[in-house]
């Protein structure tokens, strides 16, 4: 189960965008970690900024985005400046990105054998049959038949795709595994034969994870810290019943409300997009455009985390 | 007796097949039958996976491609053999939201684009300033103003957004019936209740009927009158849409229930299920019950013939030799 | 765990990437495109500035040596060949010459490729089969041979009419081209959606499709240009060309008929080489920039701008 180390520590991270028209701060001072062996969720609207988080740890923010202050600590070690030399080694043998829409980006030419033969043999010194005992206990690992090594990738459904890809993240076995919405273009049932597979990696492996997305039902099924962001801010962090019981910040109670349930029938609850523009955000909160509990002091001084509950913090002036 | 504005009757499509085919023919949709009614408006939702054949019905019924064998009748008359002005009422009357909100919008125009299309090829109006508010009433009922976005670029605005005018543009026709080909699945689940409270308030106020076509049967749930659920082209279990989810009778439909991701910690799901390999997903069968490989429950007659409908309640019915 | 979250406003010294990334300023379209502006502006301003009669035979005195050698005149800085015409006048006037028959061709193919690409995509079925047939065995003859077996036979008397014989094998290219374009955009939701507003299949193709095919439409055309200038060229240089006007093409045929190699006349036969270099290499960085241009995943970080 999950102890107390971290293996991924977020410090004070800040990633800009540098746009013609000024610069998109996508990530404002977030601080986040990882304790080894559990599931964090990181959830949020599309440009809130969870992905610029995932890519930026894996020092992979595309240009113009760029990493302007902070710290990104992998069991203790800060890779914010190392060279490229450095973070190719730690790529994918400590930290391992299960990225948006993975399965396209299996190489449709190239047999499964040697796509992760190709990510593994990087790494280690490794060829022959050991090489190939080791491609096909991953893939039993994660629940694929053994005649998937010699396949292409368009002879995969969606969901074997997808879990050839937790295979591939799986293979050096990295501290940390980043998934970045795993599930999202899946059928249900597949989505849940995915997500099963995913925890039973974790389990096995003691792998921990960020697992990033904006259903927050699946988030209930599969994590076990919560922690939303909102244009680019971190505004709640907390374990995964505690969050469900006490959503404190009112963008969490939106999400957790949103939910469609198929038990009873509740009106819909409708709400607004992302109002400000992200390259002039508003002195105080971010959330003071859409919060129904909006007062003067939200305008003036963005708040403070405060701790709630035992690891349960929340940055909302209400509680200030 | 009132004649359905939409009738489909036994549509089938089959793909390949033919002489010089390489293949076995391949069923995408197999006898679908629906009756929409002018005088009430409701939200039919056809529910189903990829590959149910809900994509096919969609493109049928919207007239980009034909049906192998079956009808689809519009206000009586076959829409394979439309004449030309019959055709242009019908594409008035039978419009389309779909999925992608970006795909659909040409990257060269701004928005405004989009409804200067429709209002000149449909002959709407008179002259520019009955085109202007007819547009800026359009847009006010999906919560949008003409001076925010009809200047802008598609790229410049949300996925909410793009999908909210793309309703404007089809409301603005009046017509009485729009597809929605999952009009939510691209748009981030906080944001969705937006555009299905639009749907609602069409269906309610404007009197639209709507084909909602989604795999997400808890949105379905929410907004739905009447449901048919799909797989691989049959149809399992149909009727109201709140019995098929409170009540899944279907092996099938019961096991989609079931996958929902339940939104508390203290539910989660049983994972000593054993969920089906990918391969028992993935085969095709074309006589008799098409769920048999993956039923739990199944049973030598199920690969005889395709049950027959049975009725489990008023205005419930499912296709299954558990019922009988 | 954390401690201040901060919503402070750091304005952070911005590296402002500025408006030259419009990704239509690719540095090798621009690039190619500013040496064609050059080259033809030296052809159609030049004669303001030299006497073009000086292209004709018996115009000037024989066999000066450019201005640089010995026994050069300033009066005909890159020289003079055997039949008495000046060099630099003829560079001057064979230049809008080459680049006419190259333009106009390329425009005739690249007509016809839209004509024939459009109904072939769009429409499909048999016209598409027939068209492609058709224009899958065009693009397997031996362009060159069966022009200079026409060339043979009809006498072309001017560079319009030999833009005309070359137009017969410019057209293939375009054609495939843009029926793989409509192909794929036929199945854009744009292009659903117009069919949905009941808009006819020319507009769809004028107004929808062009637009998005437009960087391809003219990397097309400048490799079409290209390829015509190369088979005019070859003609003339053949003896097979118009033989009134110079251009290019016709004075490496008076040099190689008048052995200038051999005479080591080397200011004879090497300008109009070195302009059929500059001006292919500037076709060519235009065709790869407008590639760029229109294929986004082409542009590398700090290449495309």
């Amino acid at each position: 189960m999950a102890s107390d180390q971290k293996v991924l520590e977020l410090n004070d991270l800040n990633v800009h965008y540098f746009t013609p028209r000024g610069a998109v701060i996508a990530v404002n001072h977030v601080n986040l970690y990882v304790k080894k062996g559990e599931i964090v969720g990181l959830v949020g609207e599309s440009g809130c900024g969870k992905t610029t988080v995932a890519m930026s740890t894996l020092q992979m923010v595309s240009a113009p985005g760029r990493i302007v202050g902070g710290e990104i600590k992998i069991e203790g070690q800060n890779i914010v400046n190392l060279p490229e030399k450095e973070l190719r080694k730690l790529r994918w043998s400590k930290l391992a990105l299960i990225p948006q829409g993975a399965m396209n980006s299996l190489n449709p030419v190239t047999k499964i054998k040697e796509q992760m033969a190709d990510g593994i043999t990087a790494h280690e010194k490794i060829s022959g049959a050991a090489l190939r005992d080791k491609v096909l206990k991953l893939l039993n690992d994660v629940g694929l038949p053994e005649r998937v090594y010699n396949m292409f990738p368009h002879e995969l459904s969606g969901g074997m795709k997808q879990r050839v890809c937790i295979a591939m993240a799986v293979a050096l076995n990295p501290a940390v595994i980043i998934a970045d919405e795993p599930t999202s273009a899946l059928d249900v049932i597949v989505q849940r034969v995915v997500a099963q597979t995913l925890l039973d990696v974790k389990n096995r492996l003691g792998v921990s994870m960020i697992m990033i997305g904006h259903d927050m039902g699946l988030l209930a099924q599969m994590v076990d810290r919560v922690a939303v962001m909102y244009a680019g801010n971190l505004v709640e962090v907390g374990p995964v019943g505690s969050i469900f019981e006490h959503p404190y910040h009112p963008y969490t109670q939106l999400l957790i409300d949103a939910i469609p349930s198929t038990k009873q029938k509740k009106p819909l609850k409708v709400t607004e997009g992302l109002t400000h523009d992200l390259r002039n955000p508003p002195p105080g909160c971010c959330f003071q455009f859409r919060c129904p509990f909006v007062r003067d002091a939200c305008r003036q001084k963005p708040p403070e985390f405060k701790q709630m509950e035992p690891d349960h913090f929340v940055a909302c002036v209400q509680y200030n | 007796m009132e004649q359905p504005i939409i009738s489909i009757q036994e549509a089938t499509k089959v793909y390949g097949g033919g002489f010089l085919a390489s293949s076995k023919p391949f069923v995408a949709l197999d006898r679908f039958s629906l009756d929409i009614f002018e005088s009430q408006s409701k939200i039919v939702t056809i529910a189903g996976e990829s590959g149910s054949g809900k994509t096919t019905l969609a493109n049928m019924v919207l007239g980009f491609t034909l049906p192998t064998s079956g009808k689809i009748l519009y206000k009586g008359q076959d829409v394979a053999t439309m004449t030309r002005e019959q055709r242009r009422t019908y594409r008035k009357e039978v419009q389309a939201i779909f999925q992608d909100p970006y795909e659909v919008y040409n990257p060269f125009y701004r928005v405004a684009h989009i409804f200067n299309m429709v209002v000149r090829h449909f002959n709407l109006t008179r002259n520019k300033q009955e085109a202007q508010q007819l547009i800026e009433d359009a847009l006010n009922v999906v919560g949008l103003r003409g001076d925010e976005i009809l200047e802008k670029y598609p790229h410049q605005l949300s996925g909410g957004q793009r999908q909210r005018i793309m309703v404007a543009r089809a409301y603005m026709l009046r017509p009485r019936l729009i597809v929605a080909d999952e009009p939510v699945s691209a748009v981030d689940a906080s944001l969705r209740a937006m555009i299905l409270d639009i749907m609602l308030k069409l269906r309610d106020q404007h009197k639209i009927s709507f084909l909602y076509i989604t795999h997400d049967l808890s949105t379905a749930y929410q907004i739905s009158d009447k449901m048919y659920v799909l797989f691989q082209g049959t149809t399992v279990e149909r009727g109201n849409a709140s019995k098929i989810i409170e009540k899944p009778q279907h092996p099938y439909v019961q096991e989609l229930i079931d996958s929902i991701p339940v939104p508390d910690p203290k539910l989660k799901w049983d994972t000593n299920i054993t969920l089906p390999s990918e391969e028992v997903m993935r085969m095709k069968s074309s006589v008799g019950c098409r769920f048999y490989p993956r039923c739990a429950k199944h049973m030598d007659v199920c690969t005889k013939s395709f049950p027959e409908y049975v009725k489990v309640e008023d205005d419930h019915e499912v296709a299954c030799y558990l019922y009988k | 765990m954390a401690v201040v979250a901060t919503n402070s406003n750091p304005k952070i010294a911005s590296r402002r990437v500025s408006i030259w990334d419009s990704p239509w300023l690719n540095s090798k379209f621009v690039t190619g495109g500013v040496i064609i502006v050059l080259v033809l502006l030296f052809g159609l301003l030049g004669p303001l500035f030299w006497n073009t009669d000086l292209a004709f035979t018996a115009s000037s005195p024989v066999n000066l040596p450019p201005v640089w050698d010995t026994g050069g005149d300033p009066a005909h800085p890159l020289g003079t060949e055997s039949n008495g015409r000046d060099m630099l006048a003829q560079l001057v006037v064979a230049i809008p010459s080459s680049l006419k028959v190259g333009l106009v061709a390329a425009s005739i193919g690249m007509a016809v490729g839209i004509l024939l690409g459009s109904i072939a995509g769009y429409v499909g079925g048999w016209p598409d089969h027939i068209i492609r047939t058709i224009t899958d065995s065009v693009i397997t003859i031996p362009s060159l041979m069966v022009l200079i077996a026409i060339a043979a036979y009809v006498k072309m008397t001017d560079t319009t009419a030999m833009a005309l014989v070359l137009a017969l094998f410019a057209w293939p290219g375009p054609t495939r081209l843009i029926r793989s374009q409509v192909l794929t955009l036929r199945e854009r939701g744009f292009v659903r959606m117009a069919l949905l507003s009941n808009v006819p299949a020319l507009e769809i193709m004028l107004t929808e499709m062009v637009p998005n095919m437009l960087p391809w439409l003219a990397a097309s055309l400048t490799g079409g240009i290209s390829g015509a200038i190369l088979g005019a060229t070859g003609l003339e240089a053949l003896g097979l060309g118009p033989t009134r006007v110079p251009s290019l093409g016709t004075i490496i045929n008076n040099a190689l008929r008048s052995s200038a190699l051999v005479r080591g006349m080397v200011w004879w036969w090497l300008p109009p080489i070195i302009v059929l270099i500059v001006i292919f290499t500037a076709f060519f960085l235009m065709t790869i920039g407008l590639d760029e241009i229109a294929n986004p995943r082409l542009r590398g970080y700090g290449n495309g701008k």
